[in-house]
This record gives structure tokens, C-alpha cells and sequence, in this order.
């Protein structure tokens, strides 16, 4: 099994030449990329390389996590996260349990903790938690049993969002080391942002983020990467122009004049794409405001990934499930 | 090895009266290369291609979530890119031991269509099964005792061929 054969990741080994191939994972939770090493993340998107043929089988469903059970605990709205979470839960054959927070307890006052460990009364083996605070995940993984997986926290991390960015990268451009990556909009807010700045920087990529100083957290250049606030020199040739959303619902003070001097300052329009590399690629976590953080002919442009990003996330959280159900090296102790 | 493998592609002709309709399937990791030469000696014989796929039973094994803590095994691709809806299907895999990865691996096929049948190779037949699952060609049968382990080595992934038992080890 430890048999290394030829992978399509070789040019990954530039930068874990100096440590074997991770096997499984460190930590039975996934809370963030903090967490991971970079023979870790490697192995989370080889994983899903392989996971990405049952998409394409006639029968999509194979009986690895038959029996496990697996909550989903959202207690912020969400489409794309919480059904592809479901879907490759469903595709690995687990037991899966939608917990609408609209519809729960948790509006009769409930704290996250008392829900959590009702929830856990009915012994799931995982549960995919998202929340609107930071650190909600690791307060969990500190009380429950069950593993936890983070499917995104406050403004701090969405781990499976940076992975299946990762993938799709990697796809598109057989590697990530080297890469110029512009990420530009709303910063400040974004767990995304933070995620994929930790996982880009680790596997080697040369990250530049671009928003209104207003958006821009201090302190961010801290984390390796570039920060400016013109469009032009982080798109310039970029590899990989990745857009992040306007969260209007997080803004509570006015951090712009308004939406549409935003598009004209740092909206992604078709004569910036132009500035980045011929070959480079659009992405957007979702969901898009068009006209607001990029144009409508850009997000549906030749250059747009937006939609095998969606695509790409079922395969990387089922090899995160997977991965995770086989147990993590902490196990050992506990 | 090359002997046992030229005589299987006779055998497997013989069997099915032809190639038509057949479909070799290696399960990784030895598998793989032993079915590509099956193939490849097939053509030979036939005169015409037969479909090689690679099948990764990872994903069906019945002891995946049992050991709480262990090297979990890498899930690696299948690569099946015909229908085998009706075909004749032939297995490849390099030892033929306790039947559960030929278990997992019919479990895998079968969920990408319907086979008109499913027929087994095997390099090396070491006894001691534990499921009722028997091989239709053997290249050499090697009575073992559980203790031992063989290992089949192969020059398109250990870069040479052979076929070693090793005694325990304890």
C-alpha cells in the first residue's frame, strides 16, 4: 500500500520533497487549513481525484461510510456547501441528517453547545457545522465525541471551500507552487479568503489580495501575501483571478460609498481579465452578485470555473469524509 | 510468469471461443499490469484489441472502518471507459487468498452496469478462502500456510518480475 506509483502531483513534490506522502490524516477534526500540512492537503486532493470518477459512473454511490451517520448542522443559510456535503455523504452511502435551523429548537433559545450534545444523544459519527461565529467549530470539537467537520465558521475558515479552490487549480494547471493567484473583494469578512490565503501560501503559490482599504483586515500581509488596493496590478499576469463576494449581511457600517462604484473600482470586468495571463481562470465561491463584484459576461466568460468549482466540492468533501472516517493519527492516543 | 500468462490468453480464447465480447478489468495494484498483458497476448493471439480497464476496490472493502487506527489505504481511480453492459468480463488480480478483495471487487464492477458474466485470473492461488469464490484461471497454485505472505513483483511497478514467499516473520 505504501508503494509510491507515478501521480498526476508530481510537481507537488517540490515542495514536500523533504517529507513522505502523508497516508491519513493528523487530527480527527477538519477545523481548518491551519491545521493541515502540506503532504496533508496533498493527500485530501489525490484523494478526491479518485473520488471524482463516481460522479461519472451510471451508479453513483460506493458503500464505504455505510452505516456511519452524519448531521448537518447549518445554522447559517447556505445552498452550495450544505447540498454538496449531502450529495457526497450520500455518494460514500452514509446516513445523513439535515438539521434546519429555521425549523429548530435553536429559535426557542437554544445554545450551539446544548444543541450539539442533544444532537449527539442520537451518536452520530460526524457532524459538518456551520455557524455564523468564529471558533464555533473548535468550541464543538472540545465537547462532542463525534468528528467535526467545518463548513465554515464566522470570518475565519471554510476549509472544503479552499480544498476544492486548490483542486480546481490544480486541475486546470497540473500544479499550485509558482502560480500568481489575485484574490480581490471583500476581505475583511471573508473566511474563504483566509482559508485559501493559508493553503495557497503552503503549497507555494504567490498570492496577491486587492479590495477597498475600508475591506482589507489589517495585519494581512502577516499571512505571505501581496495587498494592494488597484485592480490592475493584482490581476496583471495572474494565473488565477479568484472573486469573493460582497457580504452585505456582515456589513453593518458603510464600508463603500456604494454597489455601483464598487463594480466600476474593483468590479471584474472582461478589459481587467485581459491584463491576466492568456490561460488564466475566473473563480467565485458563490453565490455571485452580479454587477457588484464581477460582470455578468465575465462570471459566464470562457474564463469562468465558477460552476466545476461546484462540481469539484463533491469530490473533496467526500475524500474529507473519507478521509477523516478512517481515523486520524490523534486516535492513536485517545 | 510470462509462460502462465500466455497460456491464461489461450485458455481465456479457448473458453470464450474468441474475443468478442470480452473485457479485461485489472484491480490495482498488480492487477493492472498483469491485465494489460493479458491483453496485449490476446491481440497477439486474436488479432484484434480487447478494452483494459483498472478497477481500485478501495472504496468496497468490508474492513475499510474497522480498525479504529491504521494506515488507511489511498483510494486510487478506476478507470473503466467502456460499458460492459453484456460483455464478458475477465478479473486480474495477482494473489487469490482469503476471496474478499474478488468480493469487493464484484461488488465494484457490478455497479457499473451488467455483465453478461464475470470470469477470474489469478497469478498465484495461495489457498485458505474465506468466502465461496474460486478462480476460473490459475497461473500456478502455491499451497501456504497463513503464516507466510507472498509477495508478486512485477517489472512494470517493482521493476523486475517474481514471486516470493516470505515465512513469518514473528
Amino acid at each position: 500500500m505504501t508503494k509510491s506509483s507515478s501521480s498526476p502531483t508530481s510537481s507537488e513534490s517540490v515542495v514536500v520533497a523533504d517529507a513522505p506522502p502523508a497516508t491519513r490524516l493528523k487530527h480527527r477534526h477538519l477545523l481548518g487549513i491551519a491545521d493541515l500540512t502540506p503532504e496533508e492537503i496533498v493527500l485530501i486532493l489525490d484523494t478526491a481525484e479518485a473520488m471524482q470518477e463516481i460522479a461519472h459512473r451510471p451508479i453513483k454511490k460506493v458503500p464505504t461510510l455505510r452505516g456511519r451517520t452524519v448531521v448537518n448542522l447549518f445554522f447559517e443559510p447556505s445552498t452550495r456547501t450544505r447540498t454538496s456535503f449531502e450529495v457526497a455523504e450520500k455518494r460514500l452511502s452514509a446516513d445523513t441528517l439535515n438539521v434546519a435551523i429555521a425549523t429548530s429548537s435553536v429559535v426557542k433559545g437554544e445554545t450551539l453547545v446544548d444543541t450539539a450534545l442533544n444532537l449527539e444523544a442520537m451518536s452520530p459519527d460526524m457532524i459538518v457545522l456551520r455557524h455564523a461565529s468564529s471558533g464555533a467549530c473548535h468550541l464543538l470539537s472540545r465537547v462532542c465525541r463525534s468528528k467535526i467537520i467545518n463548513a465554515g465558521d464566522g470570518m475565519h475558515e471554510h476549509p472544503t471551500q479552499a480544498l476544492l479552490d486548490a483542486f480546481t487549480i490544480r486541475r486546470h494547471k497540473g500544479r499550485l507552487a509558482g502560480l500568481k493567484v489575485a484574490i480581490l473583494g471583500d476581505l475583511l469578512h471573508s473566511r474563504v479568503l483566509r482559508s485559501n490565503v493559508l493553503l495557497l501560501t503552503r503549497l507555494g503559490a504567490e498570492v496577491w489580495v486587492c479590495g477597498p482599504p475600508t475591506l482589507v483586515p489589517p495585519g494581512i500581509e502577516r499571512l505571505g501575501v501581496k495587498v494592494t488596493s488597484v485592480v490592475e496590478d493584482a490581476v496583471r499576469d495572474a494565473d488565477v483571478i479568484m472573486m469573493l463576494r460582497i457580504q452585505l449581511e456582515r456589513m453593518q457600517g458603510a464600508f463603500f460609498p456604494s454597489l455601483r462604484e464598487y463594480f466600476n473600482v474593483f468590479g471584474m470586468t472582461e478589459a481587467r481579465v485581459r491584463l491576466a495571463r492568456p490561460d488564466a481562470i475566473i473563480m467565485h465561491p458563490g453565490p455571485m452578485n452580479r454587477g457588484v463584484e464581477i460582470a455578468s459576461e465575465v462570471a459566464d466568460g470562457p474564463f469562468s470555473v465558477i460552476l466545476e468549482q461546484v462540481a469539484n466540492g463533491v469530490a473533496v468533501r467526500m475524500a474529507v469524509l473519507y478521509l477523516l472516517a478512517g481515523g486520524a493519527e490523534d486516535e492513536a492516543v485517545a | 510468469m510470462s509462460r502462465s500468462l500466455v497460456r491464461i490468453a489461450h485458455e481465456i480464447v479457448e473458453r470464450n471461443r474468441g474475443v468478442d465480447d470480452l473485457a479485461i478489468v485489472g484491480i490495482r495494484e498488480r492487477g493492472v499490469p498483469l491485465a494489460r498483458r493479458i491483453s496485449a497476448e490476446l491481440e497477439r493471439i486474436a488479432g484484434k484489441g480487447v478494452p483494459t480497464g483498472a478497477l481500485d476496490i478501495t472504496l468496497y472493502r468490508d474492513d475499510l472502518m474497522r480498525q479504529a487506527v491504521g494506515p488507511q489505504p489511498l483510494v486510487r481511480s478506476t478507470d473503466i471507459l467502456f460499458d460492459i453492459d453484456n460483455r464478458v468480463i475477465v478479473l486480474v488480480d495477482d494473489v487469490l487468498y482469503t476471496g474478499r478483495t474478488i468480493r469487493a471487487a464484484l461488488d465494484a464492477l457490478i455497479d457499473f452496469g451488467r455483465p453478461r458474466a464475470i470470469q477470474l485470473v489469478v497469478l498465484v492461488d495461495r489457498g485458505h478462502r474465506e468466502l465461496p469464490i474460486k478462480a476460473d484461471y490459475v497461473g500456478k497454485n502455491v499451497p501456504t500456510s497463513r503464516r507466510e505472505s507472498i509477495q508478486v513483483r512485477l517489472q512494470e511497478v517493482d521493476g523486475h518480475d517474481e514471486v516470493v514467499i516470505q515465512p513469518d516473520e514473528q
